[in-house]
């Protein structure tokens, strides 16, 4: 797989949902068969891949958000890594 | 350890127009025990109880659940909670406008059978002409916009097929194709001999997942349910006994998975006398094989008890008589010869181009009929 790119935009396979798992205190992504929980920063980076968003705007929505910088390689990596499940598709 | 369960699947009833000689439900399906189908209101508060215990994901199964007429109301109710809910159909008769309703409803993925790649053999495995039936509701479930899982159950009369029904899968678009070696329970384990696959006839088809899952990638995602007769280690079943989940019956038993009703020697509660958290939390069905305090040798002191919880309690049951025993499968139980009798039986009789014996179809007059026998 090819990491992704500052300029692609990343979406949600139609096929997962983001789901609040209360009994447990996170969040959740559910598809088919499966799940994958999240922690509060996975959360808030699936919620902004909206289909709009690019990730350079996904890093500096979250950069300006937790007052970091240099974000970029981590969340590459996260959604890459919900890619390589097929749970995130990359556009334009 | 996570003590609270994930995934509820949901018998909705054990009646369906198909045949299937693999099913899994019970033998006696049709008897007094599974009979009094709980109402809407006992699935809806079975349904809220789950999620409060814990459950995200939750299956619609049966039998055909699709006979249900409440299906849309049952699937309103589980969507509202935020349970990830799936179809799991064999796609009789099923239309597009039901398809649509339960769009509507908020169900989130349909699983669809199909028995054989082509009308003929799909139709004579089923023992009901339904192709046709699967393959337009196929096309329906994806003009809808549903993820779509193509299920299989594989054995001796359809495992030539695996590369074309891969191709199926492929070609209608779908997410998953889940072939699925059959597990000899219920109706299949009555059937094994007629069902079971040759050593040769299984490396030929897992040699065709392995190069289609190279060519397909994410595109369409392979399942492949090992066939544990076959295997040198147990499965881990339903990742450890009352660990993360829970079956109920059309009638209202809840069971730490779809087979473990025929474990004679467990007592099953019902939702209709307890909630279900207590049955998850003190029921003696859920207690019994929970954890390992339970496991005799060669379990106890093996390092891949932890990986594989010890194998099936049902199989256990089912072909030693003993559901605290190690999973006969395991290559380290002292029961493994009735496994490799089984196995040595079909591959004597294929090389000797033995026909396998005809199967018994999974219909209610057979089901009252072996209830009587017993
Ligand atoms: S396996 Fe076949 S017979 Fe059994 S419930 Fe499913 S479709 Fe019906
Ligand atoms: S002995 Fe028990 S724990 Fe060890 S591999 Fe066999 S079934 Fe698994």
């Amino acid at each position: 797989m090819i990491p992704v790119t500052a300029a692609a935009i990343p979406r949600l396979h139609p096929k997962a949902r983001l789901q609040r798992d209360e009994v447990r205190g996170r969040e959740v992504l559910l598809y088919p068969e499966g799940l994958v929980g999240l922690n509060a920063t996975g959360a808030a980076i699936v919620a902004l891949c909206d289909g709009v968003r690019s990730l350079a705007d996904i890093v500096a929505t979250l950069e300006r958000r937790y007052g970091a910088s240099g974000l970029e390689r981590d969340v590459a990596a996260f959604l890459d890594g919900l890619a390589a499940k097929g749970l995130v598709l990359y556009g334009p | 350890m996570d003590p609270r369960p994930l995934w509820l699947l949901a018998e909705l009833t054990y009646r369906c127009p198909l045949q299937c000689p693999y099913c899994s439900n019970p033998l006696d399906f049709a008897g007094a025990r599974f009979k009094r189908e709980l109402s809407t209101d006992e699935w809806c508060r079975v349904f809220r109880e789950a999620k409060a215990l814990g459950v995200l994901q939750l299956g619609l199964s049966g039998g055909e659940p699709t006979l249900r007429p409440d299906l849309e109301e049952l699937v309103r109710t589980a969507h509202g909670l935020g349970l990830y809910t799936s179809l799991i159909t064999s796609a009789y008769r099923l239309t597009k406008e039901r398809l649509a309703g339960l769009k509507g409803a908020g169900l989130d993925h349909v699983q669809i059978s199909v028995q054989g790649a082509d009308a003929d053999l799909s139709d004579e495995i089923a023992g009901t002409a339904s192709y046709r039936d699967k393959i337009a509701a196929y096309h329906y479930t994806r003009e809808l916009g549903f993820p779509l899982t193509v299920n299989v159950v594989l054995h001796r009369r359809n495992l030539h097929q695996v590369e074309a029904l891969i191709r199926l899968a492929e070609s209608l678009g779908a997410e998953r194709i889940e072939l699925a070696n059959t597990q000899f329970y219920g109706w299949a384990l009555h059937n094994r001999d007629a069902l079971m696959p040759t050593k040769d006839q299984l490396a030929a088809a897992w040699q065709v997942v392995e190069r289609e899952r190279a060519r397909l990638g994410t595109r369409l995602e392979i399942v492949w349910v090992l066939p544990d007769y076959h295997e040198q280690f147990p499965k881990p079943c339903m990742g450890g006994w009352a660990r993360a989940y829970m079956t109920v019956t059309p009638a209202g038993e809840v069971w730490p998975c779809h087979a473990a009703g025929r474990i004679t020697s467990l007592t099953f509660e019902n939702v209709r006398d307890h909630p279900l958290d207590w049955i998850w939390e003190h029921s003696e069905a859920f207690n019994r094989f929970r954890g390992d305090q339970w496991m005799p040798e060669p379990c106890r002191s093996c390092p891949r008890k932890a990986q594989d919880f010890g194998g099936c309690r049902c199989q256990a049951f089912l072909v030693a008589g003993d559901a605290g025993v190690t999973d006969p499968v395991c290559s380290l139980s002292p029961h493994r010869h009735l496994i490799d009798a089984a196995v040595a039986e079909v591959e004597q009789a294929a090389r000797v181009e033995r026909e396998p014996e005809a199967w018994t179809y999974r219909a209610a007059p057979a089901s009252r009929a072996l209830a009587t026998k017993g």
